[in-house]
């Protein structure tokens, strides 16, 4: 029952004018830049960071979160009808989703991938609802050691989800963790790694790095495949699926759903790894495996359901323990923090019309996306239409006026394009940008702890295997790592991951 | 001796060259014990697991085969920051109705469809969009003349 009195709480805050307006002003971007692909939700939150300075927190979550699961929305429209994901998130759609746009089925694509998401976006509301209290109850007893064993655990889990080799990741960790410590030391004043430079001393800025890697470094990548990138095959007919398409698309849609759900909460890029899982799952249970590709609908319903789920319960630990799981949501928590509140396991308690009204919003702006996606499909048809060369000088306006304006400084404009640089060089060699840019966010958070843990056990390193909660998460991180590690199962990821190619 | 893995090959040295250069600049902060840590201990700490990680991966491209790394496309890599770079320079003192517009011009020329009309109605285009959207309409404090100008 306290479970009802909170969503009611939620809905008398997501259901005023302005947080209505809010969501949707949030789902529209957020589907605005699903569609368009070089643009994804990194770089538009953090250039909409601004804009959230003068709106109340509840109002600015809502409309970021929306955004982001607005953008997984978005994402497949793109993926069905141009072969071409919106959002990575979106790359197992293109498979048989485009498959079916080419025999002339793309309205019935795009239908089951909206129908898909909503019922996910539905059930993963709820479980959020229901998982995050007891959770953020729990964290509550955390210490300096659980909340380290916790960040080990959560940087191992984004090497295990990481694309391509596992060594390469360990190595973007690192370098992200060391990247955090650029600036003045919180302990001694020390300043460390900042070369003299005084604009160093309050460290890199997330959102600066953030745009060089996801805004301009994508950028001088699209432009590579400008000439061969793929125009539209085929007319949006009928949106209707059949009484045949619903049966087959019912497990699907359920199955990615929890699939989503669990690997969402997982730090990294859990929505990434659902649609690929889920994907893989649908083929294998198939009786016709070998129709995958070839325009399957299970191909479509199962990673749609599964990004939505995830791109939604990956709130759970940002929400609950404070600690980012992916760059999406270090966003969020920059965007809180502006706004005077600490995320973390207190939000729950002491700010319970912002937890609820945030997973309250969640649900209604996905009965918005519903509507934006199907009866509105047109508009966003058109504008898949729209030349990418008239989309990015857009795009690197919008980056570049967004870091300037943080602090009016000349050198983070010139810092973001270094990081442009840096994402372009990273991406030819396969390092994924999202371990380093986790690590980087718990760079200082971990030293942190960690100083705080060895002062408490008195420089005893054991302490972190007495103490049942850190050694349970120390053991799962190790558990994660020597699973992977097992030639068996690495090869079982190889494939997964090549899959998408 | 050939590298079989050039991904792995450059990567580790990248590694290995900021995990070795964070391990001797932090020489320069006190190092302290693990029970009280000094500035040092955490940084030191990381470059050399970082130069370790990158050390494995060099010998290891010599062992294990990978694909080649694509090729690198410097022009349009270099138009793309480097009017970013120019966008630093002259928004404080000319302003963003300088700025902005030498931005788009600037960066439009590295798609292979650039054509100057094209790109002269995209840059007013989008620069009254963002006079009216940031400073108009979001307060942002950006002048629209810089002091170079007289604003």
């Amino acid at each position: 029952m306290e479970l009802l009195a909170n969503l009611s709480l939620g809905f008398d805050t997501a259901l005023t004018l302005q947080n209505l307006l809010y969501c949707f002003v949030g789902v529209l971007i957020g589907t605005l830049i699903g569609v368009l692909p070089g643009i994804g939700p990194v770089a538009t939150i953090a250039m909409l960071l601004p804009v959230t300075f003068t709106l109340a927190p509840v109002s600015a979550m809502i409309m970021l979160a929306g955004i982001y699961y607005g953008a997984q929305y978005g994402g497949s429209t793109s993926a069905i009808l141009i072969n071409l994901p919106g959002e990575i998130t979106s790359v197992a759609t293109t498979l048989d989703g485009h498959a079916m746009a080419k025999q002339g089925r793309a309205g019935v694509a795009l239908a089951t991938a909206a129908i898909g998401s909503f019922v996910a976006g539905t059930i993963s509301t709820f479980l959020l609802a229901a998982f995050a209290p007891p959770l953020a109850e729990l964290a509550l007893k955390f210490g300096p050691h659980e909340y380290f064993a916790l960040m080990v655990l959560g940087l191992v889990a984004s090497v295990v989800l990481a694309h391509g080799s596992l060594l390469r990741a360990v190595g973007m960790i690192l370098l992200g963790l060391l990247l955090g410590l650029i600036g003045a030391d919180v302990n001694s004043g020390a300043q460390r790694f900042t070369f003299g430079v005084p604009e160093l001393a309050d460290g890199v800025g997330f959102v600066v790095a953030a745009m060089g890697m996801f805004g301009l470094g994508e950028i001088a990548r699209n432009l590579e495949n400008e000439a061969t990138r793929t125009r539209l095959v085929g007319r949006v007919t009928s949106l209707m699926p059949t009484r045949e398409d619903f049966r087959r698309m019912v497990g699907p849609i359920l199955r990615g759903t929890f699939i989503g759900s669990a690997l969402g909460i997982l730090p990294g890029n859990g929505a990434v790894l659902g649609s690929f899982t889920s994907y893989s799952v649908e083929k294998k249970l198939s009786k016709t495996p070998e129709q995958f590709g070839k325009g399957m609908i299970e191909g479509v319903a199962a990673p749609e359901s599964a990004n939505n789920a995830g791109a939604q319960t990956s709130f759970i630990p940002m929400l609950t323990l404070g600690i980012p799981s992916t760059p999406v949501m270090a966003l969020m928590i920059g965007a809180l923090i502006i706004q005077g509140i600490q995320p973390g396991p207190t939000v729950v308690t002491n700010q319970p019309a912002l937890f609820w009204g945030i997973i309250v919003s969640m649900w209604i702006g996905n009965v918005f996306l519903l509507i934006l996606n199907l009866p509105l499909i047109g508009m966003w048809v058109r504008l898949i239409m729209v030349p990418y060369h008239l989309l990015y000088p857009a795009i690197l306006v919008f980056c570049a006026i967004g870091v300037y304006s943080l602090s009016n400084s000349t050198f983070d404009v010139h810092l973001m394009a270094l990081f442009g640089v840096l994402g372009y060089v990273f991406a030819k060699l396969e390092c994924e940008p999202a371990p380093m840019l986790l690590g980087f966010l718990l760079g200082p958070m971990m030293e942190e702890y960690l100083r705080r843990a060895m002062t408490i056990s008195r420089g005893d390193a054991t302490t972190f295997l007495t103490r049942p909660l850190s050694a349970t998460m120390l053991a799962m991180a190790v558990i994660a790592m020597v699973i992977v590690l097992l030639p068996a199962i690495r090869k079982t990821r190889e494939v997964a991951f090549q899959e998408e190619g | 001796m050939t590298i079989r893995n050039p991904k792995d090959f450059w990567s580790g040295l990248l590694f290995l060259f900021v995990g070795g250069a964070a391990v001797l600049l932090a020489q320069k902060y006190p190092l302290g014990t693990a029970f009280k840590m000094g500035p040092g201990y955490f940084p030191t700490a990381l470059g050399g697991l970082l130069a370790v990680v990158g050390l494995f991966a060099v010998l290891r491209s010599f062992i294990r085969p990978g694909t080649a790394i694509e090729s690198f496309h410097w022009r349009l890599l270099s138009i793309v920051t480097g009017s970013t770079v120019l966008f630093g320079l002259l928004m404080r003192g000319a302003g963003l109705s300088v700025a902005v517009p030498v931005l788009v011009v600037a960066t439009a020329a590295a798609s292979v469809y650039f054509r100057w009309r094209t790109a002269l109605v995209l840059a007013v285009g989008l620069t009254a969009l963002s006079a009216v959207l940031f400073v108009k309409g979001l307060g942002l404090p950006i002048p629209l003349i810089g002091p170079w100008f007289g604003g």
